[in-house]
């Protein structure tokens, strides 16, 4: 029905679902970093093209005068994007902090590698 | 020129898309992250046709500039950067640096 | 039965006579006499390591493919929901309601912000804000824990590669573009409330151009300029501020208490104008730029001093 108009969403959604894929199957520490990233990503993209309106402006009002909401987007979802994408720079920071600390220990990124050697520290 | 601008945001799109499936696809860590910066970029644009200019800066000087840094950084601190190379231009350096004192 | 324990276990951990961190001492100690046989236990693990890559590999295909397959069942659920949604940028959505209008018809004289974002985020939605602020706080703290190379002993620090600020190009063009980059951060810092930006993107500039010099002119300079104590100062001074200046906000708003902000909206449009917007954006801004800058000097020396 709408399918093609919702090219925006659908490629959030396909964004969404490669980030996903990316986190959970690979097996390289830092392409999982990536992998939430583009998944972060996706999710923002969704989120502000369920915010724009067709043929309206950025939420910057005139100074005086009357204002009609409806010649401006929705700006909730900027403001959330917004706090996000910082947020998610943090993550990426203590989850590479992670990742080095891990590499210091078993001297691998490959997670299989990895359990290798948990299981020789076991025995 | 009302039709070039839907055109143009799907060639944005499904460049990101291609940004997206070459990070997942390639092997080398250093490809990996220089493709995912170019993918901020495209994003910051995409940000300008949805009128969210502010995301558009935020992403432009922390996705593409903040997190590429400390991606670098981390592949630095474990040593997944070429060995060689950095031995040659640490060579160079010092053969330029003892010209300059000559000098 | 195990709540009694640990209740017990507590009150002994606060009257002093217990030490919970005995056991992780311990662990340490036994980690260390290990090492001696590196080189044996290197060579074994080479052969084990190439006897189960050899079942990893076999599996790898499978696992490939059950990737693949993944991947493209959950693009056809979330295909199917796309479906459903409502038109790409038509106004009849369900997130254009009573709540949009009103942030945007009445966000300007009630915050006296142009800029309905940053209206929106540091006016009506600044608890959320504040714990934003608190998350990078949190965050440049569990970076410090994790990266922390103090107790090791000084090895030699790693060799600028390259010494960046000998080669005339990048020198001229940093002498050029740090102070620019910076400059335009401020800007977008304080011009937060009349145009796009405000205290992330602008705070992300300024921790960026920072890196920049960082990078160039080596992090010894660096560290003379923004020292640890400065950022330390700063961030806490920031959040602190922060903290007061929305709890007043929050107390002399409520119309049932008889009192009234002494901080007026002001003028639209004007540079002193929107109340407590333009501090607030400082103070995000502040910590912002502290918390980028303090991740680059914590992932490239592993300390802050």
């Amino acid at each position: 029905m709408n399918l093609l108009e919702n090219y925006e969403e659908l490629v959030a959604m396909i964004l969404f679902v490669i980030g996903f894929t990316m986190l959970v199957f690979s097996k390289n520490l830092l392409k999982k970093i990536i992998g939430l990233n583009i998944m972060d990503t996706g999710v923002y993209l969704f989120l502000a093209s369920m915010g724009y309106i067709k043929d309206a402006l950025t939420p910057i009002v005139p100074a005086e005068g009357e204002v009609n909401p409806m010649d401006y987007i929705n700006p909730i979802p900027s403001g959330l994007v917004l706090t996000g994408i910082v947020v998610s720079v943090s993550v990426s920071a203590l989850t590479l902090a992670l990742c080095v600390r891990l590499y210091k220990k078993y001297h691998t990124l490959d997670l299989d590698e990895m359990y290798m050697h948990m299981k020789k520290e076991e025995e | 020129m009302e039709l070039l601008i839907p055109i143009f945001r799907m060639i944005l799109l499904i460049s990101l898309l291609v940004c997206a499936v070459a990070t997942a696809l390639s092997k080398k860590p250093m490809t990996m992250i220089i493709i995912f910066t170019a993918y901020s970029i495209i994003m910051s644009v995409v940000w300008v046709l949805l009128r969210s200019p502010d995301l558009a800066i935020t992403e432009a000087a922390v996705g593409a500039g903040v997190t590429g840094v400390l991606f670098f950084l981390t592949l630095r601190k474990l040593h997944l950067i070429d060995k060689d190379k950095e031995e040659e231009l640490r060579a160079a350096n010092e053969s330029k640096e003892e010209k300059n004192d000559e000098k | 039965m195990m709540k009694n324990k640990f209740s017990e276990k507590f009150s002994a951990w606060l009257s002093g006579e217990v030490d919970l961190t005995e056991k992780i001492a311990e662990e340490k100690r036994t980690e260390a006499p290990s090492r001696i046989s590196k080189k044996e236990e290197a060579e074994e693990t080479k052969i084990i390591r190439s006897l189960e890559k050899k079942e990893i590999k076999l599996s790898f295909k499978e696992y490939k493919v059950l990737s693949v397959v993944f991947c493209v069942i959950l693009i056809g659920i979330l295909t199917a929901t796309v479906y459903f949604l409502p038109t790409f940028a038509s106004s009849d959505v369900p997130a254009v309601n009573e709540v949009y209008e009103h942030y945007v018809a009445q966000g300007r004289d009630e915050t006296g912000a142009v800029n309905t974002v940053a209206g929106m985020i540091l006016d009506y939605r600044a608890f959320d804000t504040l714990g934003e602020s608190f998350v990078l706080f949190t965050a440049t703290c569990a970076v410090l824990i994790l990266m922390d190379d103090k107790h090791k002993k000084p090895k030699k620090e790693m060799h600028e590669t390259v010494n960046y600020s000998r080669d005339p190009i990048v020198k001229s063009m940093a002498a050029i573009l740090i102070p620019l980059i910076l400059v335009f951060g401020a800007y977008i810092l304080v011009n937060g409330h009349l145009s796009p930006g405000g205290g992330f993107s602008g705070g992300a500039i300024l921790g960026a151009g920072f890196i920049l010099y960082a990078m160039v002119y080596g992090d010894e300079q660096a560290l003379k300029v923004l020292s640890e104590r400065k950022i330390k100062v700063v961030t806490i001074c920031s959040l602190s501020f922060y903290c007061l200046a929305k709890s007043y906000s929050f107390f002399t708003g409520n119309e049932f208490n008889g009192v009234h902000s002494v901080i007026s909206a002001g003028t639209p449009g004007d540079i002193l104008s929107g109340g407590l917007i333009m501090p607030l954006n400082i103070a995000v801004g502040l910590v912002v730029c502290c918390t980028m800058y303090s991740f680059y000097m914590l992932f490239k020396r592993g300390r802050m001093n």
